[in-house]
């Protein structure tokens, strides 16, 4: 699956870090960095974490 | 449990946690017939804006929408208010005289805001904030440069102290608690300090006894006498779950529906809640069954309990989520996982409280049970992890470094 974050709507709230640190994290700079692609096994991760976004920043595609 | 492929499920309450129950049930491959029932006139639309941007005037009604509502696979029936509920004839009774049954139902009809008996919402001038229409008519006011009085001093109260300021509204907040009380002292003392810095007149641990005016609000008399004139009145003090319409159903109400940690209601087949309004026990923590208003628990318990309707209550569909919640006021962003509310002990181990900018661990008899950040979001990821892993339970040395 892959995976999208439009980044003029993401507000750095971290909620997808929170929900799925094996995908999303901040690097040194407070950047958000993110897997673009992973198996459908992180995809439910995926899936959880863009619910939770509250700027709703982040795509799922198969 | 209700067949995956036939049947109707009833979702009452069309807003954040209706949405997503819903949206779990197609996913989760749900077959049947699926309605959406909500007391408003709109589709879903995300609330945190209405007490920010929309109140500001940098977003628009139509920019609020949630995502999903439009792709949803459901019928909606909006506007339209649900007044009661027959479990054994397993329908719905609405406002306008429909009877729906149902197989299995999703109660997520969220919570409306308390009013305090002395405020006659009659009359002009004083307002609540819950919908978007609320939202629109204060902001049409606060145009005007008003003086605004604001009740209350939990998320909403201390939001739209900031937009109103912000707009170049004066300001004035009388609240019997503590700012963000339910973040604890720490919280509060920071918070209190950043309203009265940017101008906002503070009058904590007082009561209103005397509302003035007799054909608009024109001002209160607080219970130390002391005189306020103002333009408008926002009473936010906190809100109510819906559950008037369950009232004699036999469903098991006590503030909100109590459901068992699937968020299933006690006693009953085929019916779940969630969001607002659902009262279930988080084996995560070992308090009596909570109740959580944020926007990522309508989120994630939505979810849940629609798994839970089509699974059935049981340790695979356990509803065990680390609470979270944010706050934008002031320019700065308020971040908590867990539950600092039951915190004996908070204290900074990250930055500092002088510059706004801090880490708080939140712990109970020594056990963490929650953590607190202002303008450091980075910081809060270890806690969410320690918390999830159900470290509320074992002592430890402080995560900070």
């Amino acid at each position: 699956m892959r995976i999208t974050v439009d980044r003029d709507l993401c507000d750095l709230h971290g909620q997808c870090v929170l929900t799925a640190p094996e995908i999303f994290s901040f690097d040194d700079d407070g950047e958000l960095q993110y897997l673009p692609e992973v198996d459908d096994e992180l995809g439910a991760r995926a899936e959880a974490a863009a619910s939770v976004c509250p700027t709703g920043a982040i795509e799922i595609r198969p | 449990m209700i067949p995956s492929s036939s049947g109707r499920i009833v979702v009452v309450g069309a807003s954040l946690a209706g949405l997503r129950a819903a949206e779990r049930l197609r996913k989760e491959g749900f077959g049947g017939e699926l309605i959406v029932m909500g007391s408003e006139e709109h589709l879903p639309y995300d609330r945190p804006p209405l007490s920010k941007e929309l109140l500001k005037g940098e977003r628009e009604r139509d920019d609020i929408a949630l995502r999903g509502g439009q792709e949803l696979d459901a019928d909606w029936l909006l506007g339209e208010t649900a007044t009661g509920l027959d479990l054994s004839a397993r329908v719905v009774r609405t406002a306008s005289g429909r009877a729906l049954s149902f197989d299995g139902l999703v109660i997520a009809t969220g919570s409306t805001p308390r009013r305090l008996p002395i405020f006659d919402h009659e009359l002009p001038g004083i307002f609540e904030l819950r919908t978007v229409e609320h939202s629109l008519a204060l902001r049409e006011q606060l145009g005007r440069t008003p003086h605004l009085l604001v009740v209350g001093c939990g998320f909403i109260g201390v939001e739209v102290a900031s937009t109103a300021r912000a707009l170049g509204a004066e300001v004035t907040v009388v609240s019997l608690d503590p700012p963000l009380a339910i973040a604890g002292e720490l919280i509060s003392g920071v918070c209190a300090g950043m309203l009265a810095d940017h101008g906002v007149n503070l009058h904590i641990g007082r009561t209103i006894s005397e509302v003035l005016g007799d054909n608009r609000f024109e001002g209160v008399v607080l219970d130390d006498g002391t005189r306020i004139e103002a333009d408008l009145a926002l009473v936010a003090v906190g809100a109510a779950p819906v559950t008037g319409w369950l009232e004699g159903s036999g469903l098991e109400l006590g503030n909100g529906v109590v459901c068992d940690a699937s968020c299933a209601a006690i006693g009953v087949e085929g019916v779940v809640a969630a969001g607002d309004v659902a009262r279930w026990p988080n084996p995560l923590f070992d308090s009596a069954p909570m109740r959580i208003e944020h926007w990522t628990n309508a989120v994630e318990q939505g979810s849940a309990a629609a798994l839970t309707l089509l699974q059935g209550s049981g340790p695979e569909t356990v509803f065990a989520p680390v609470p979270s919640f944010w706050s934008d006021h002031f320019g700065t962003r308020l971040q908590s996982v867990g539950l600092p509310a039951l915190a004996g002990e908070t204290k900074v181990v990250d930055g500092s409280l002088e510059e706004r900018r801090f880490a708080a661990e939140c712990r109970r008899d020594g056990k963490l049970v929650g953590a607190i950040t202002y303008g450091m979001p980075r910081a809060l990821l270890k806690y969410r992890i320690a918390l999830s892993r159900g470290e509320p339970s074992a002592p430890e040395a402080s995560l900070a470094s």
